[in-house]
């Protein structure tokens, strides 16, 4: 099975280890043109009908997001999007938010169109990318520079101990529970997206593919989940803690310690301790 | 101007899930289902822009029976009118692709200046229907959108990228944009609006042969919990126990405290 590899910046390492794993020969490519979802999607078209492979593997990055779904449409496929494992034919993704795992096989004739999730496989050696210049540029969208909002206020990244808290605390009069648990810890606090979409904390607190990308010595996670958007975020933490009332939940996968019940009940408990530790 | 909003009807946010005795999908008898979050914010901002541009704004689904009950709730939101593209069978039995293709056959003639919808699903999270969507009907598109202006012509968004980073893009009209979640504050259906909502027309559509039988390109074999991390220590019982355990696990081994 021959196997094309998409590689921006973003993942590079990842999408190649992932490649080689999936067949060979293996040939990657990077495109040689501004990013846009009509120009990478007719000039990724091109290169495969240069190349043939029978198997397309991007990073399931925001970017490829934007347009590999309609490239795959155009060879009649779906795009196979953040597998976190498998090989051809048979690829693992997540399906209700990472409470289940689901087995998917790819049916019909190549070329088919696989994306792979961020951490699922470990980058490995650096094969030789080749840049590829489509033979014309034309897009609809016309980019304008990226930009950031104002600069941060809060630098997770340098905090020792963060508290973390999701959609589990129901209310906004809530978050001072789990600010409590944070000044018993001189830890920062910290939310996922949820929390800063309802405006209930700052979104410069907000870790995930879209915050900030932290690894603390120890990330409580207080009502998260986990899904994968804010595991990407803070699974480089040394140790994690997750506090959850459903067992099932993904952030109990990353968890060096958990506790299964009612945030509500358990959070001053540990409030408790605490102070009675120091 | 006319808006087309493409919304999904998921299991109820926090449903216990269990699957189905054919291990391919999930049990669905006794669950209750809702609008996908993502769509959510879709049909707001859709909402948001007929009050800015005046216009009508329809709301399509495809799915079972049962979706007729969410196409009612965005009716009542403030919805003009609904399509229903009923078939017979759950999500997990179609891939994003021929969803699209029956969303995109029933859209053609509609003619919408601009379609909406979530960026992604809380059930099959492919993330993608917009974004093949846009590909079927000749389209352009963009995807993860926190903001939408439109002007004569044209839209303007910002698009959002990894690392709180951010894009401005334009593209002429008719367009497609997957909407970002939280962009802006939902609203909840009125008694008034309810009310109203009985009376909007929703068209059912049964799709063709032709379209129901286009084959998958990707089909879910197995569906099952993901295996337990092993290396985990779950503290459950007695809160107070839990939480000194927890303690002295930051202390001793973690050496936080």
């Amino acid at each position: 099975m021959s196997v094309l590899a998409i590689v921006e910046q973003r993942m590079a390492g990842e999408v190649l280890a992932a490649a080689q794993q999936f067949g060979s020969p293996v040939v990657a490519y990077s495109i040689g043109v501004p990013y846009s979802a009509d120009a990478y999607a007719a000039a990724v078209e091109e290169l495969i009908h240069k190349v043939n492979p029978t198997l397309v593997v991007f990073g399931h990055t925001y970017q490829t997001r934007d347009y590999a779904p309609k490239l795959a449409a155009r060879f009649g496929h779906v795009l196979v999007s953040d597998v976190i494992a498998g090989k051809p034919p048979v690829f693992v993704r997540q399906l209700f938010q990472g409470k289940f795992n689901a087995d998917v096989r790819l049916v019909g004739d190549g070329p088919h169109f696989v994306s792979i999730q961020a951490g699922a496989w470990r980058a490995e050696g650096s094969p030789e990318v080749e840049t590829f210049s489509p033979s014309s540029v034309t897009s609809r969208q016309v980019p304008e520079p990226p930009f950031r909002e104002a600069a941060r206020a809060v630098d997770l990244t340098a905090a020792d101990i963060i508290v973390s808290v999701g959609r589990g605390i129901k209310e906004k009069e809530n978050i001072s529970i789990v600010e409590t648990l944070a000044q018993a810890l001189g830890a920062e606090l910290a939310a996922s997206r949820p929390i800063c979409d309802a405006g209930w904390l700052p979104m410069d607190r907000q870790v995930g593919s879209s915050g900030q990308t932290v690894s603390p010595k120890v990330y409580i996670a207080v009502g998260i989940s986990g899904a994968i958007q804010h595991l990407v975020g803070m699974k480089g933490a040394k140790t994690v803690v997750a506090i959850n009332k459903d067992p099932d939940a993904p952030i109990f996968e990353v968890a060096h310690y958990g506790i299964v019940g009612d945030l509500f009940e358990v959070v001053p408990a540990l409030v408790d301790e605490i102070k009675k530790a120091k | 101007m006319k808006i087309a909003v493409a919304i999904k009807q998921v299991p109820l946010r926090d449903s216990p899930l269990h699957i189905n005795a054919a291990g391919t999908w999930i049990d669905e008898d006794l669950l209750s289902f809702e609008i996908n979050e993502p769509d959510a914010y879709a049909l707001e901002e859709a909402l948001q822009l007929r009050e800015k541009h005046d216009g009508e704004v329809i709301v399509i689904s495809a799915g079972p029976a049962r979706v007729s009950q969410t196409i009612r709730e965005a009716l009542a939101k403030g919805a003009d009118r609904g399509i229903h593209i009923e078939v017979a069978t759950d999500a997990g039995a179609f891939d994003t692709l021929q969803i699209a293709n029956l969303l995109a056959a029933a859209l053609k003639t509609e003619a919408p200046d601009l379609i909406l919808t979530g960026l992604q699903s809380d059930d099959l999270g492919y993330g993608q229907t917009g974004v093949i969507l846009a590909e079927l009907l000749g389209l352009p598109s963009s995807t993860i959108i926190m903001q939408v202006e439109v002007q004569a012509g044209k839209v303007r968004v910002k698009r959002e990228l990894e690392d709180g980073w951010f894009q401005h893009i334009e593209m002429p009209l008719p367009a497609v944009l997957t909407i970002q979640s939280g962009l802006n504050k939902l609203r909840y259906a009125t008694l008034m609006g309810i009310k109203k909502a009985k009376a909007k027309e929703v068209k059912v559509i049964t799709p063709d042969a032709a379209h129901a039988s286009s084959a998958a390109s990707a089909v879910i074999e197995k569906l099952y919990a993901p295996e337990k991390n092993k290396q985990g220590q779950i503290f459950d019982g007695d809160p107070k126990a839990a939480a000194a355990k927890l303690v002295e696990k930051l202390r001793f081994e973690a050496r936080v405290l």
